[in-house]
């Protein structure tokens, strides 16, 4: 006879704070089979960017996620770029790539903070957030906004990065170095996190292959795989830097290359600022002809995808968007199977999903069933292992 | 040789309008009866990764271009299939083949009412379930 217990996650995320629906199905405490249901976030952007401007669409697609709010414009603008065949200044190219990157270490912090507090090690949330802030000045300063910067433009980048504000960006990345550098130490020495983390939610690398995961997801199942690299774009490839792979797959891995990732961003930032030339920002680009374009960026979650036709009209009349999350989340249907319930909520949140990103309508659906199980209810279960953990191992709390 | 030309090669006859937009950016076009002997082809023997789909509204009919990356290159091979029929527009499931295509099957089939055949799970992804029948977000509005 069959013990299948259902437990419904959600429609909020549990640690994202975001909406989407997880139907874990389980036996005693071990999740046998998971369901996503998605859509709460669908808002149409895909049609809506039928219906501007290419110059008005940046702005759009900007506005899908505001976390990954520059990779959106940036792989936008790749896509027109390709399209219609647009050399941009070399001065923006930098200037993308810096922001890019800013991107990616606030992105990774905002994980990190996430994922410490939810297995119950909330000063590791403070301390990544508050590292996170001096990343969010360096983007007022560069761009005038904490958050959708603005910045990405066909043929360029709408602001340039002023000479004298230079020292001070550098300053303040050589203040983060011993802050990542903390991090590093507190996970990869840390012997609570590791025997929490490691040999949980693992994605092998065929699953991987198979369910076509991208970004840190893919790189902690061992597969070499990056944009920046791979089909390079902005200046990246005029630039030294390093993929960042890991083996086993698990939640450990995963912490493990987003950690490491944030130092090459580090490393990518300096070079740029060293190297980048004087000139023109913008190519001052007025028709596009008719024809159609793909753009990829490698976003914090992954490649960001954009395809974008044309008709030779000032509208796109086909722009397709995928986030890297659409690949990701899914992948939640084998890392999460065979896992107990107390990891399921970590492991939910392993691949730093992004649902305003996989969704692009507000939809509430009445016949949900009532007996869900809150958020908080799931935190706590989580962090209960980890101080089962800890004292099983000699730590006090 | 280089990857793309060993997929022509491979695939002889069943490449129809091969053409290389840039330097990492190709596009071909395929008969829809074929799309999984294709997708088999780049997926499995190529080891090509699936990006994404896009399903468009053409005045010939609904198209889906299937995106593939191969990620040592940097090349995105883009397969492009014409269903004419927009009565009753259908086409192989690749699900089965990687279960990557499955979202964004169910997209396809909400948004533009393309049947997905041998799909397991063809239900709502972004719409709400009870969604009304035959009335597809991405169909342009001059033929409903």
């Amino acid at each position: 006879m069959s013990h299948k217990v259902i437990i419904p996650i959600g429609p909020y995320h549990p640690l994202q704070d975001e909406p989407e629906f997880f139907r874990l199905y389980v036996e005693g405490e071990k999740v046998i089979d998971i369901d996503i249901v998605i859509g709460y976030l669908h808002r149409g952007i895909e049609e809506l960017s039928e219906h501007k401007h290419f110059d008005q669409v940046a702005f759009l697609v900007e506005r899908i996620c505001g976390i990954c709010s520059t990779s959106h414009p940036f792989a936008y603008v790749n896509a027109v770029e390709d399209l219609a065949k647009i050399e941009v200044p070399e001065r923006s190219l930098y200037i993308r790539t810096i922001i890019a990157e800013l991107e990616r270490i606030h992105s990774h912090l905002l994980w990190l903070g996430l994922a410490g507090h939810f297995i119950g090690y909330n000063t590791v949330w403070m301390w990544a957030w508050r590292y996170r802030e001096p990343i969010l000045d360096m983007f007022e300063m560069i761009t005038g906004n904490r958050n959708h910067y603005a910045m990405m433009k066909i043929g360029g980048v709408r602001r340039d990065i002023k000479e004298e504000d230079i020292p001070v960006l550098k300053k303040a990345l050589d203040d983060l170095v011993p802050a990542v550098n903390m991090f590093k130490g507190a996970v990869m020495d840390d012997p609570v996190i590791k025997s929490r983390l490691k040999g949980l939610g693992i994605l092998t690398k065929q699953q991987a292959i198979d369910w076509c995961v991208e970004g840190p997801t893919a790189r902690a199942s061992g597969i070499k795989i990056d944009v920046r690299k791979d089909d390079p774009y902005g200046a990246y490839d005029r630039i030294n830097w390093n993929v960042i792979v890991e083996k086993d797959g698990d939640i450990f891995a995963k912490t493990v290359v987003r950690i490491l990732e944030m130092l090459e961003s580090i490393s990518i930032i300096r070079q740029c600022l060293d190297k980048m030339p004087k000139g023109e920002i913008d190519a001052n680009v007025k028709d596009i002809p008719p024809g159609e374009g793909i753009g990829r960026v490698e976003a914090p979650r992954g490649e960001c995808f954009h395809y974008v036709r044309s008709d030779g009209t000032n509208r796109p009349i086909r722009h397709k968007i995928r986030a890297p999350s659409y690949m990701n989340v899914a992948s939640n249907k084998v890392a999460a199977v065979g896992g107990t319930i107390s990891d399921a909520a970590i492991t939910l949140a392993a691949v730093d999903p992004c649902y305003c990103c996989t969704e692009r309508l507000a939809v509430i659906n009445k016949s949900d069933n009532k007996k869900i199980m809150s958020g908080w209810e799931l935190i706590k279960l989580s962090q209960e292992k980890t101080s089962r953990i800890r004292k099983e191992m000699g730590f006090h709390d | 040789m280089a990857i793309a030309d060993e997929i022509k090669e491979r695939l002889n006859d069943k490449v129809m309008d091969w053409y290389q937009h840039s330097s990492r950016r190709i596009y071909f076009s395929a008969k829809p009866k074929y799309i999984r002997e294709v997708a088999r082809l780049l997926f499995q023997d190529f080891g090509l990764r699936f990006v994404i789909a896009t399903g468009q509204d053409t005045p010939g009919g609904l198209e889906i271009l299937y995106h593939f990356s191969f990620d040592k290159t940097g090349e995105m091979i883009s397969v492009r299939v014409l269903l004419e029929d927009k009565k009753k527009p259908e086409i192989d499931s690749l699900v089965t083949m990687f279960p990557a295509a499955e979202w964004i099957e169910r997209e396809i089939w909400e948004l533009l009412g393309i049947n997905f055949i041998g799909h397991p799970n063809l239900k709502h992804l972004l719409l709400i379930d009870d969604w009304p029948q035959n009335q597809y977000p991405l169909r342009h509005k001059r033929e409903v």
